[in-house]
């Protein structure tokens, strides 16, 4: 298995919480890892301190062999570093072709293309349409995407995400808030992609179902540590995050 | 024919021919128009589509009209003079612009207000190079000229005025194609959403400057109309109630449409002259009337009339 990025010793500190505490962790090209842990565990920042969200207090993170511990999020997107977001973070006042020409044209390196009008760059507007349908939204491409319904809009967020053609990719909880259809829907598309592009798809959630039957491994994170690392089958056997997730017993039952 | 382009070409033509129609009093007016419709374009492209509201355009204006000035008064050459100037905002815009645009929403309307301001008080005390508070005075309405190949006489006001049409023309139609750009969309990108925009592999800081520095050349090209037009400069044309006025006129004609920057200068100097007869406490009636609008023409007035005036005539 091959390497695509490494932290060393990653630690954030929010005052006195620990958000990362010392974090080391390889992730594996082609190998989709879930990263999963209690509320406030760290997940959220630890994807945060990798896409280049926050900067980390001490420690390094390696892209690729090269260290991108401060590089800003533009610079990270052109190496190969993507995610979506927990909270919805689309272009609501823009149509759904409109959103995903944004990303594309970055993608094409012409956002600074400032004479031509948008239906001349015919090229970039096939990839668009292209990835409107790879993602199901093509009926829906004039629609403005404020008005989209949740399930449409995570799946326009999840689009987003993936648009500038990433080698990693992270995906934070892509399911929030959706209605069983919607669900299967994402996480069909989720796993065709993964499957069908180059990228490696890292994803934080909290439904287990997901995480269990889509994962190749998880990682648990607790108090801004890892606790548990290795494929689904030896993480639900380990003693030590039925601990952490004690309370929520029913949870594991049902597993 | 699209309506559009039938109302557009009847427009063309009728600015076109407006000396023959009106007096000089008509193409005064007008030519204010222009310069604040250029003004308030590039300061939309900031508020409308960057989605930063700068209140120190005045400044960049200033420097625009003051820069044009200088060189009239050195070189009688309206194409060098109008070309400084524009540069002259463009420039003081990145170097400004460099510093303010690390902030966004209020803090980053403050830094624009304050520098402006000291714009304003540059233009008051720096005695020697901007005349204090006599300003400048006696600028030539220089001629167009290139040497040795062609020379227009500008005193007549028709033939200013051309200059300044013309030349609005080619700015307004600029800054159409540029919103309409993938770098305009890009711009919009992050008026809505700026991490969505990082995470497309774009600068968010590098974009908001250049749309600073764009919006700082179109208030330099601006101001650089002035000084031939009133032949003098004064430190007020900094101040920061010249700043609320593409502020004011946006507001009126719609801030996510093209032409609302537009549409509102015309309104601005239409109610201006109207009440201007009536009181010399103008502002005050105006700035009623401008809530009034504002609050009945939700948007602004030209989305206001394409939605609900407009369809009634044009059926689809």
């Amino acid at each position: 298995m091959q390497e695509i990025l490494r932290t060393e010793k990653l630690k954030k500190y929010f005052g006195v919480v620990s958000a990362a505490d010392g974090v080391d962790l390889s992730l594996e090209r082609g190998v989709l890892t879930s990263i999963i842990g209690p509320n406030g565990a760290g997940k959220t920042t630890f994807i945060n301190l990798l896409t280049g969200n926050i900067l980390p207090d001490s420690g390094k993170v390696f892209f690729d062999g090269e260290e991108i511990t401060h590089l800003p999020i533009h610079k990270r997107v052109k190496k190969g570093i993507c995610r979506s977001f927990q909270i919805m973070n689309i272009f609501p006042k823009l149509s759904v072709y409109e959103n995903l020409q944004i990303p594309i044209f970055s993608l094409f390196n012409r956002s600074l293309s400032f004479f031509n009008p948008l239906s001349r760059h015919v090229d970039v507007n096939e990839r668009v349409e292209k990835l409107l349908r790879e993602i199901g939204l093509f009926d829906k491409k004039d629609v403005l995407s404020g008005t989209l319904s949740h399930g449409d809009q995570r799946l326009l967020e999840i689009a987003l995400a993936i648009a500038p053609e990433p080698k990693l990719l992270f995906l934070d909880e892509p399911t929030a808030g959706m209605n069983p259809v919607e669900r299967v829907k994402v996480l069909e598309n989720v796993r065709r992609l993964s499957k069908e592009k180059q990228s490696t798809f890292v994803i934080v959630e909290h439904d287990m179902d997901i995480v269990f039957s889509l994962s190749d491994r998880i990682v648990v994170l607790h108090r801004g540590q890892v606790l548990a690392d290795g494929p689904p089958d030896q993480i639900k056997q380990n003693d030590d995050v039925r601990k952490v997730y004690l309370g929520e017993e029913v949870l594991w039952e049902k597993i | 024919m699209k309506p559009r382009t039938i109302f557009l070409i009847a427009l063309l033509l009728f600015l076109l021919f407006l000396p023959i129609l009106g007096g000089k009093y008509i193409l005064y007016m007008v030519i204010h128009i222009l310069i604040l419709s250029v003004f308030a374009l590039g300061f939309n492209l900031l508020l409308g589509y960057t989605g930063l509201l700068s209140f120190g355009q005045a400044g960049f204006f200033a420097v625009g009209a003051y820069a044009s000035a200088k060189i009239l008064l050195v070189i009688p050459s309206l194409l060098i003079g109008t070309l400084v100037g524009t540069l002259a905002g463009g420039i003081s815009a990145l170097i400004l612009g460099y510093l303010c645009i690390r902030h966004t929403r209020i803090y980053f309307s403050m830094l624009t207000l304050s520098f402006g301001m000291m714009v304003y008080s540059l233009a008051w005390k720096w005695r020697e190079v901007t005349g204090g508070d006599d300003g400048l005075v006696g600028i030539p309405r220089a001629p167009l000229e290139i040497p040795g190949i062609f020379s227009i006489n500008m005193n007549p006001m028709e033939n200013y005025y051309y200059f300044v049409l013309v030349v609005s023309i080619v700015a307004i139609f600029l800054i159409y194609r540029i919103v309409n750009s993938p770098f305009g969309l890009t711009l919009k990108g992050i008026r809505d959403s700026e991490n969505r925009v990082a995470f497309a592999g774009v600068s968010i800081r590098a974009y908001r400057l250049l749309s600073f520095v764009i919006a700082g050349l179109y208030a330099g090209l601006a101001g650089s109309f002035l000084p031939p037009l009133e032949n003098t400069v004064t430190p007020p044309i900094a101040h920061w109630t010249h700043s609320a006025e593409p502020v004011m006129v946006t507001l009126l004609g719609g801030i996510h449409t093209f032409s609302g920057p537009i549409i509102g200068s015309i309104l601005f100097y239409i109610i201006k002259d109207l009440i201007v007869r009536f009181t010399q406490y103008w502002l005050i009636v105006f700035g009623s009337i401008v809530i009034l609008l504002v609050l009945v023409f939700r948007g602004g007035v030209v989305v206001f009339f394409s939605e609900n005036i407009l369809p009634r005539f044009i059926k689809k």
